[in-house]
């Protein structure tokens, strides 16, 4: 969703009738510190310079097009605009001020001369007034609209999540998981429980995990053992996998199921299009780089691999939803330190290596 | 007139191509209950022994899971309506699919039988009863009707087109919606160290050769190292016609169609010797106008 701002009136009159409650105080004001002064003649200059200014401010910021998203012209447009505001407004606030008050409500003679000093505190009140407005209203739209952007990155993280959740949670693999495990409640039900508890263990990291922010390695190799052991039910000997973690990895921080769209793809491209299956191995390593030490994670098969680098030898082929997924998570942790690659293996398969800062967790 | 009557005399055969064990285990057991004379006389993993041990074993009802490794369970049946033997009658089909949205919302549209995984005894007992009447009624004919052949070639010829590629699509993205990348102009031909480029107005005619793809043009014939069937995906389908699911034919290029004594169809080119033949789920591309 893009924040698109449009005219709105409501909130033009809105603004214009704060701006004649703000003209009145000052009017007030002006008074109380003038007492042997009439009320009439400030509250006429001080609303018409108000209305003057408001509607060059308010009104032409819409005219700006460096106004259209934020709804504040930039830098300095926008200061012109208020300074132009300012200057014509008092000009021809007070002009219409003067002709109303000689002519329409007669507070003074036609051809009375108003004092220097009297100016010169118009001008002061109204540069004041002006600049106070112009800021409360640029700070009231501003947070507006910073509330506005945030609504929206909310949007994008849970449509993202929702995303995620769903690729994870694809129906034809919980179907035939389901399926499987009905067979297995008839004919062999000890087999059916260890299934299904590695489907609760499946479901419960799934919908819960993208909570946290990391977890130990250990913790993300059990949930691939569980991925594996409900693939293998269903692939039977076409399914082979191993898993290598040494001791020393085993509290290495990472994203929760950071690897779950890797053993996927391993399974949904790798071996599922392949007649006789073939061997999974996922191995973790620490290796040295110049910038400190690496965890360095690889996801292995011998399926049937990428093909079709004949017609597109692009090296960033391979951009579907999991594996971009895993790139931006990879991103946004730890920037250019991280990264993910895929290459073709010989004779056939592929391989997936994700690389990222080892931080081992003390606990 | 009996539908149970012909069974016993000449009992029905099944095959079943499943790539899950346990639910191939399952499907043959449940249909032992629902029909117990029935007999399964095979029970593969892949969609390529699917076809390989239906036209040896010859069975009456084919039970064919949708993806499976090797090619897809349309693409085996595909397969087998072009090398069945035409004195024989063609199988009865019933597909069988795990949840899968487009796949079902496509067999429904063409009226097509299909079990859900996990199957449902009352689900399976309804199919079972059709598959039945069926049976009786090709043994009354003794012939396979023209004309259930003719419509079951149209169904599948639908679903072809409506999921491409079932099998090798992963089903996060959504097999209806084929994102269509702009055509292909230029083919990448490794030749020796080289890389040739052959630009696609001068192909005339695509053949799929195991993982390769042999590729015609007047003068040349080239290698290419992918599957047609992605390929296929990038080329524009009013260009080259498929005609036979290994061969694409650019449509200009085709002289004449002959039909021999079988009552297959055959193409010659305008500007190459070979001959080639229709498959007859594409063959109701040639009409006489």
């Amino acid at each position: 969703m893009k924040l698109h701002r449009e005219f709105n009136g409501v909130s033009k009159l809105r603004h214009y009738l704060q701006v004649v409650a703000f003209t009145l105080v000052v009017a007030t004001i002006q008074c109380t510190f003038m007492p042997d002064k009439p009320y009439g003649p400030p509250v006429v200059y001080s609303v018409l310079i108000g209305t003057f200014t408001w509607a060059i401010i308010d009104l032409g910021r819409e005219l700006i097009p460096s106004a259209a998203e934020t709804g504040w012209p930039h830098g300095w447009q926008g200061i012109a605009l208020v300074l132009v505001g300012i200057v014509v407004g008092y000009l021809a606030g007070t002009l219409l001020a003067d002709t109303l008050c000689v002519h329409y409500f007669h507070f003074y003679p036609p051809g009375a001369l108003i004092s220097g000093a009297d100016q010169r505190t118009s001008i002061l009140i109204t540069v004041i007034a002006g600049l106070v407005g112009t800021f409360y209203f640029y700070a009231v739209n501003k947070s507006a609209y910073l509330e506005g952007k945030m609504a929206e990155a909310r949007m994008h993280a849970s449509e993202s999540r929702l995303k995620l959740l769903e690729t994870q949670l694809e129906p034809h693999m919980l179907f035939n998981t389901l399926a499987n495990l009905r067979v297995l409640i008839g004919t062999d039900p000890a087999r059916a429980q260890h299934m299904l508890d590695r489907m609760i263990a499946y479901l419960r990291a799934t919908l819960g995990g993208s909570r946290q922010l990391s977890h130990p390695l250990a913790d993300e190799f059990a949930r691939l053992r569980d991925y594996f052991e409900l693939m293998a039910v269903r692939m039977g000997p076409r399914l082979q996998y191993t898993l290598d973690l040494p001791v020393a990895l085993r509290s290495a921080a990472v994203p929760p199921l950071l690897l779950q769209p890797l053993a996927e793809n391993a399974i949904r491209h790798g071996l599922e299009p392949s007649v006789p299956g073939g061997h999974i191995a996922v191995r973790a390593r620490a290796i040295e780089s110049a910038h400190g030490p690496l965890l360095q994670i690889e996801v292995q098969d011998t399926g049937v691999g990428l093909h079709s680098h004949a017609v597109a030898p692009l090296p960033t082929r391979g951009g579907g939803f999991g594996l971009t997924q895993v790139r931006e998570r990879l991103a946004t942790l730890h920037g250019a330190q991280a990264g993910l690659e895929l290459t073709p293996l010989a004779p056939q398969g592929t391989c997936a290596r994700i690389v990222l800062p080892l931080t081992l967790s003390s606990a | 007139m009996n539908p149970t009557t012909s069974a016993p005399s000449n009992a029905a055969r099944a095959l079943i191509a499943e790539d899950e064990p346990l639910l191939a285990a399952a499907l043959t057991q449940a249909l032992r209950q629902c029909w117990p004379t029935l007999e399964i006389v095979a029970t593969v993993g892949d969609g390529l022994s699917a076809v390989r041990e239906a036209l040896r074993l010859a069975p009456d009802v084919l039970f064919f899971d949708i993806r499976m490794p090797g090619q897809s369970g349309l693409e085996a049946a595909a397969e087998l309506t072009d090398t069945w033997p035409p004195e024989r009658p063609f199988p009865a089909l019933v597909f069988v699919t795990a949840y899968d949205q487009y796949a079902l919302q496509a067999f429904d549209a063409q009226a097509m039988d299909y079990l859900v995984k996990p199957v449902q005894t009352a689900r399976l007992e309804k199919t079972v009863q059709k598959l039945q009447l069926v049976l009786a009624k090709q043994a009354q004919a003794a012939i396979n009707s023209g004309a259930n052949f003719e419509r079951m070639l149209d169904q599948l010829r639908h679903l072809l087109q409506v999921l491409p590629g079932v099998a090798a699509t992963p089903p996060g993205s959504a097999p209806g919606a084929v994102a269509a990348p702009a055509p292909l102009r230029l083919l990448q031909v490794g030749v020796g160290t080289q890389i040739r480029m052959v630009p696609v107005d001068e192909v005339l005619v695509l053949e799929a050769a195991d993982k390769y793809v042999r590729v015609l043009t007047a003068t040349h014939e080239y290698l290419l190292r992918m599957p047609l069937k992605e390929l296929a995906a990038q080329l524009d389908p009013n260009i080259f016609w498929q005609v036979h699911r290994s061969l694409l034919v650019r449509a200009s290029e085709i002289a004449t169609v002959t039909r021999d004594e079988a009552g297959r169809l055959h193409l010659g080119l305008r500007t190459r010797p070979e001959r080639l033949p229709v498959s007859r789920l594409y063959a109701h591309r040639f009409k006489a106008m």
